[in-house]
């Protein structure tokens, strides 16, 4: 039985910035097509840089990384980011912001309309589409950065905790809508974020960080079935889950506690 | 009260105040023999009325030096910011020239633009703009440098051209900017262009402006047509700063923040 090949492929990477300490430190990961990892760590473990590394934001100072077994040098076309903030173009409507990368890669009028209904109604802003970005809520805004994402088609989504602004009640509903829309794309996801319960039930695979200097502590295999819906978060097996991701987390948390005087 | 009604009564209002005080001034506090240094509001108003043939022409005269010297600031200033906003290093070579500028005084600039151009609307363009360059240059390229990072960040990853990046991102985003500079400059160019008129115009039948009418009138002591004069070369102004607060309108209203309506 052959595997497929990795999508991103990590063999014992460092990168540190300027002449500073490593940041990232003999990280060897790989992700197949089709998987959603997250990445969950304390502050300072290397996530979003190593989301970065990914997207080719960031060089590498050692080791390699392949990126459908090319190199980041040559930018894999199908690659799209999603950044913690919305980063919207506040001048330009919800429709004219979805379609701007189709614009700076210059796709035709007729194609680039399409693809903007397609993701319009993929995250349900059909009626939104004339708005400016300040007229919307924060959810909205984040369905817009997603739609844009999307419209590039990507193979390889890199999400920077997008939802880490958000309510609980509306990061819950993306949640499920992101699941949702990965059923009909099969995109393979990075996802970084500071919460267990969301990297539960989102990934098929967790990577617990841990930092000084940023390393693989923990990797966890979520083997609950997809689909998962709001009901997977009520089922013990998902429970149970978090509670032992929450432990390891813990486990590599280093700030110490802070005991009252005594 | 109706709030809106209250907005446009209060300035009537206020107005009308500093009417009455000026009369009660000029009338119970000033000497009989010095009255004539502040002339009553209805002398002043017989004054615009008696020359306005000269002043409507020397308007016109000041409106279209104030026009193009204005005009050329814009083009040259956004030019130039353009290539300021490129690098930190480009900038430092070029700012120390450009508080140069802005701080020779325009009476010393005056008299070697007459040897250099002549008299004449040449000159008053020339010191009109060099008026509003400042604020301009300034505004417009702070606006150019002070993109969201992380919408620069975005537009690298969708391997935007340097001419993407500069035009459907980095000037859109510095309009605010640029508006603030055009707002400054619009009230600063009529006001370039008379004293302009005054040190360097053209004197000859039918090109003077408002400066050059100053001078006449000052020289000839008719105090109600200097202020006539003034309340003028104001109106231009206010016909710059409207019309620069309409465009600003047009451009920003639909999505900046200045323009959020508060509901109170």
């Amino acid at each position: 039985m052959s595997q497929p090949p990795p999508i991103v492929e990590f063999k014992d990477a460092t990168k540190r910035f300027g002449d500073g300490p490593s940041v990232l430190s003999g990280i060897t990961l790989s992700a197949s097509p089709g998987e959603f990892v997250s990445l969950i760590g304390p502050s300072g473990c290397g996530k979003s840089t190593l989301l970065r590394l990914i997207a080719g934001l960031t060089p590498l100072n050692d080791g390699q990384l392949s990126i459908n077994l090319q190199t980041v040098a040559h930018k894999s076309g199908d690659l799209a980011f999603v950044f913690q903030e919305p980063t919207l173009l506040p001048w330009l409507t919800v429709r004219r912001n979805i379609e701007v990368m189709l614009r700076l890669r210059h796709t035709p009028a007729d194609q680039r309309r399409a693809l903007t209904d397609q993701m319009l109604a993929l995250v349900g802003l059909e009626p939104f589409a004339a708005h400016y970005p300040r007229q919307l809520s924060g959810g909205q805004k984040m369905r817009v950065s997603i739609a844009r994402a999307l419209t590039l088609q990507p193979s390889l989504l890199l999400l920077d905790e997008p939802f880490g602004a958000l309510d609980e009640m509306t990061r819950d509903r993306l949640n499920e809508e992101l699941l949702a829309i990965r059923d009909r794309q099969h995109w393979t996801a990075f996802f970084v974020t500071h919460s267990v319960a969301e990297a539960v039930f989102l990934s098929n695979r967790i990577i617990v960080l841990a930092a000084n200097p940023g390393r693989i502590a923990h990797e966890v295999t979520v083997d609950l079935p997809y689909p998962r819906t709001a009901e997977t978060r009520l089922s013990t097996d998902y429970l149970k889950r978090v509670a032992d991701v929450s432990l390891l987390l813990r486990s590599v948390e280093t700030t110490p506690l802070i005991h009252p005087a005594a | 009260m109706n709030r809106r009604l209250l907005t446009i009564l209060l300035p009537v209002l206020v107005g009308a105040l500093m009417i009455v005080l000026w009369y009660i001034f000029r009338l119970h506090v000033l000497d009989t023999d010095r009255r004539f240094l502040l002339p009553a509001p209805d002398a002043i108003l017989r004054a615009l009325i008696e020359k306005a043939p000269t002043l409507w022409s020397a308007t016109l005269n000041t409106a279209t030096g104030a026009l193009l010297g204005f005009g050329l600031a814009v083009a040259l200033s956004f030019t130039l910011a353009l290539g300021l906003s490129l690098s930190p290093l480009i900038r430092a070579g070029f700012y120390p020239y450009l508080m140069m500028l802005q701080l020779t005084p325009i009476i010393v600039l005056a008299p070697i633009l007459i040897l250099w151009v002549g008299p004449g609307l040449k000159s008053v363009v020339i010191i009109t703009f060099l008026i509003c360059f400042f604020p301009l240059v300034v505004n417009t390229t702070q606006g150019l440098i002070s993109t969201d990072r992380n919408l620069v960040e975005l537009f690298r990853m969708g391997r935007a051209s340097r001419l993407q990046e500069i035009f459907l991102l980095r000037v859109p985003s510095a309009l605010p900017y640029f508006f603030t500079g055009l707002r400054i400059a619009a009230t600063l160019a009529p006001i370039g262009a008379i004293v302009g008129d005054a040190y360097a115009g053209n004197s000859a039948g039918g090109q003077g402006g408002l400066g050059f009418l100053t001078i006449i009138y000052s020289a000839q002591f008719q105090l109600p047509a200097l202020f006539a004069t003034a309340a003028v070369g104001c109106l231009l102004g206010f016909v710059f700063a409207g019309t620069v607060v309409a465009l600003s309108w047009f451009a920003l209203h639909h999505w900046h923040d200045s323009y959020q309506r508060k509901d109170l």
